[in-house]
């Protein structure tokens, strides 16, 4: 028996969605085959505290030459679920993004912006007891990409997981309340559901807000959920 | 209560320092990389390169393929992935942008036939710019040809798809190498799996 309930297809995108032109020659045309198998895939890596340093998980501090970053500071607070709400702990989350003015650390980002020379933009934090996970960071920029004419990307943070299994594995964006640019973005716009779109979107909470230091956002995240085993049932 | 899954979002162009810094070399520390298996590993140590094609069958400059694989002896790690380990490490993961040629390149050990399997095989999850949801394949060896009609898995996919998961084994001076190549569309499409 397998150990993950299967993908929920209804929240993702499909692997050719023409507006966003790569897609069209990068995504599989056939359909995915069905795998029996269940052992492998309820098998996964699993990471030791130790592999987050100190600073891994701050952002604001982790790419410091010689002062602190350009940007408004926000604080991201998350749970780590399952779709039947089971917190998942000990998960690791990795991190990036481009900088305040929407430019990326990455060789290749041509973007005429300036990078920060203190400002790295990639860390990880790992989820606690409970699944929930916290990082400090500097809230990005908007930045162009050639799909089409003027197009620009809503401000967003790439976040990966491998969640409890490989088969759990999942690599996304949160996004921001109110950017004007969702409704134009075709990335965000290939998932074509509206109710699993708005689960992209962190919420503004001034009760993680934090007096006088950095702004608050709450992004969950919810990862397939697991067949009960009959201990639990 | 039943809560909807988190979308997936594509990797984008930009995962380099943060998911590969090490092989990128920006200064941030890795938790995988191209070796799967260090010198201290039991079994028979192998390296398997590959490109990923796409539709036009040029080799794509900026995926991030992982792979998650049994030990020799065909059981998964439980222990955390250490990548200082000179030891089995089990999860590998490799940037196509720093290779001339755009290969993924991993070294690791040939791994064993795990317990409801058939035949060896390693995991591989396909991410790139353009996927909005990474593709999850298997890579079989060719000179377990014996074994490959008792793989479920295996036999399961079509006949004249099956060969898109074999990865064919050459000895170099240096090492037996298997080659993989990826074909994201096209008559040689890879077969990739609803893991
Ligand atoms: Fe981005």
């Amino acid at each position: 028996m397998p150990t993950f309930k299967p993908r929920d297809w209804g929240s993702h995108a499909p692997y050719i969605a023409p507006d966003y032109k790569s897609t069209v020659l990068r995504g599989p045309t056939r359909p995915l085959l069905p795998i029996t198998s269940g052992l492998t895939e309820g098998t996964g890596p699993v990471f030791a505290r130790a592999a987050i340093r100190n600073l891994d998980w701050d952002l604001t501090q982790n790419g410091r030459v010689n002062g602190d970053p350009i940007g408004e500071r926000m604080v991201v607070h998350g749970r780590v679920m399952d779709c039947d709400g089971r917190p998942q702990p000990h998960i690791l989350v990795e991190i990036w993004q481009a900088n305040a003015a929407g430019r990326y650390v990455h060789k290749v980002d041509q973007h005429n912006a300036p990078l920060d020379p203190n400002f790295r933009g990639s860390g990880r934090c790992m989820t606690d007891e409970n699944g929930h996970y916290r990082f400090y960071t500097i809230k990005p920029g908007a930045y162009p990409w050639g799909n089409h004419f003027n197009a620009w990307r809503p401000n967003h943070i790439h976040l990966s997981l491998f969640g409890p299994g490989f088969a759990t594995r999942l690599v996304t964006q949160m996004y921001f309340p109110g950017d004007p640019l969702l409704e134009l973005d075709p990335i965000f716009l290939g998932t074509p559901d509206a109710a699993a779109r708005d689960r992209l979107i962190s919420r503004f909470s001034i009760d993680k807000t934090e007096e006088g230091f950095a702004l608050g956002y709450e992004f969950d995240i919810v990862l397939r959920g697991r067949f009960a085993t009959p201990m639990e049932d | 209560m039943r809560y909807g899954e988190t979308p997936s979002q594509t990797v984008g162009p930009y995962f380099a320092y943060g998911l590969t810094a090490g092989q990128y070399g920006y200064d941030f520390t890795d938790i995988a990389n191209g070796v799967i298996a260090g010198p201290a590993a039991k079994g028979e140590h192998i390296r398997i390169t590959g490109q990923v094609f796409d539709g036009n069958n040029v080799p794509v400059n900026d995926a991030m393929i992982e792979i998650w694989q049994a030990d020799a002896n065909g059981h998964y790690a439980k222990d955390p992935v250490d990548v200082t380990s000179d030891g089995f490490r089990g999860l590998g993961r490799y940037g196509t942008g720093t290779d001339p040629q755009n290969r993924f390149v991993f070294d690791t050990v040939k791994p064993g036939v795990v317990a409801d399997g058939g035949a060896p095989f390693v995991n591989v999850i396909v991410f790139m710019r353009g996927m909005l949801v990474h593709a999850f394949s298997r890579i079989y060896f060719s000179d377990d040809h014996a074994l490959h009609g008792v793989d479920a898995v295996l036999q399961s996919v079509p006949a004249d798809r099956r060969k898109t998961l074999i990865a064919e084994r050459t000895e170099t001076p240096t090492g037996i190498e298997y080659r993989f190549d990826i074909h994201m569309q096209g008559d040689r499409e890879t077969v990739f799996f609803d893991v």
